[in-house]
């Protein structure tokens, strides 16, 4: 599978466009990107769409990134769907909560193209 | 974790300083790829109408500000974005904003036992030179980098 559509959640347009940017230079067969400015409006863009992938801020007003993934991890649509953390929070403590909470991955800001393949790449497993 | 952040400063103050500056550093390194200069001579501090700031709050209170001009946070923006500057001046606020917020993050996650105590607010930016800060601090650190030539002044206020 390499027609992956992947939901981008931050509430910074830019940094929607850098981990987009990030993703695509790493080659990881993004066909389609959805972008949502917090947990709520995300929580939407999964019912609404087939989604293959997420890459979530933590910090963000109206429903932040770890209460997303709680409630994501409830959704029979989301089943399977992998999210990886991409945050400036980058304590053990907020490791392990996102990761409690459901996320696969962990990525701290400010981080590089290859660092996002690092990571997400394994939280792929056959998908690309 | 990722390389960039895995260096941890002892908790001391005076490693404050160089770690603050190398948070900076690291965030145009790796997300601007522009490196910046510590100059030789502290430049003029002149027509910075931009100030983005992150409060802090836990066992380090304070806050962090990033202040430049216009004509660098909309090449900011544009290198973030990769589009050119024109283009990206709208996008100016929301890319100091968040740059000061990945510093402030790069930093307490440098310091050893605070990623955990140390809580971080949304970024908040100012336009305009014209105001005061009244923040009653009680430690201020302050360095003058160069982004492109001009200057860029990091600042942390502490409290307590």
């Amino acid at each position: 599978m390499d027609n992956l559509c992947t939901l981008i959640v931050d509430d910074s347009s830019v940094m929607r466009k850098i981990v987009e940017r990030s993703l695509r230079q790493a080659g990881l067969g993004i066909s389609q990107v959805l972008e949502a400015g917090n947990g709520a409006e995300a929580l939407t863009a999964v019912e609404q769409n087939k989604v293959d992938l997420i890459l979530c801020d933590i910090n963000m007003p109206v429903m932040d990134g770890l209460e997303f993934v709680k409630q994501l991890s409830t959704m029979e649509k989301a089943k399977g769907v992998p999210v990886v953390m991409i945050t400036t929070e980058g304590s053990e403590g907020h490791v392990v909560q996102a990761l409690s909470a459901g996320a696969r991955g962990y990525i701290r800001k400010p981080f590089t193209a290859d660092q996002v393949k690092e990571h997400v790449l394994p939280v792929l497993g056959g998908k690309q | 974790m990722t390389p960039a952040n895995s260096t941890v400063a002892p908790i001391g103050r005076e490693c404050w300083l160089p770690t603050l500056q190398l948070a900076l550093q690291e965030v145009f390194d790796l997300m601007l790829a522009c490196p910046l200069e510590i100059p030789a001579v502290p430049p003029p501090i002149e027509g910075l109408d931009i100030t983005s700031m992150v409060g802090l709050a836990g066992q380090l209170c304070g806050i962090l500000t990033v202040r430049c001009s216009s004509k660098s946070a909309a090449r900011m923006a544009s290198r973030m974005l990769g589009t050119p500057t024109e283009k990206a001046g709208n996008q100016m606020w929301d890319a100091v904003g968040e740059i000061c917020n990945m510093v402030a993050g790069n930093f307490k996650n440098k310091i050893n036992g605070l990623g955990d105590g140390c809580m971080l607010s949304v970024p908040t930016v100012i336009t305009g030179a014209d105001y005061n800060l009244h923040s009653m601090v009680n430690l201020e650190i302050q360095t003058v980098l160069l982004f492109e030539g001009e200057p860029l002044v990091l600042s942390l206020e502490v409290h307590g």
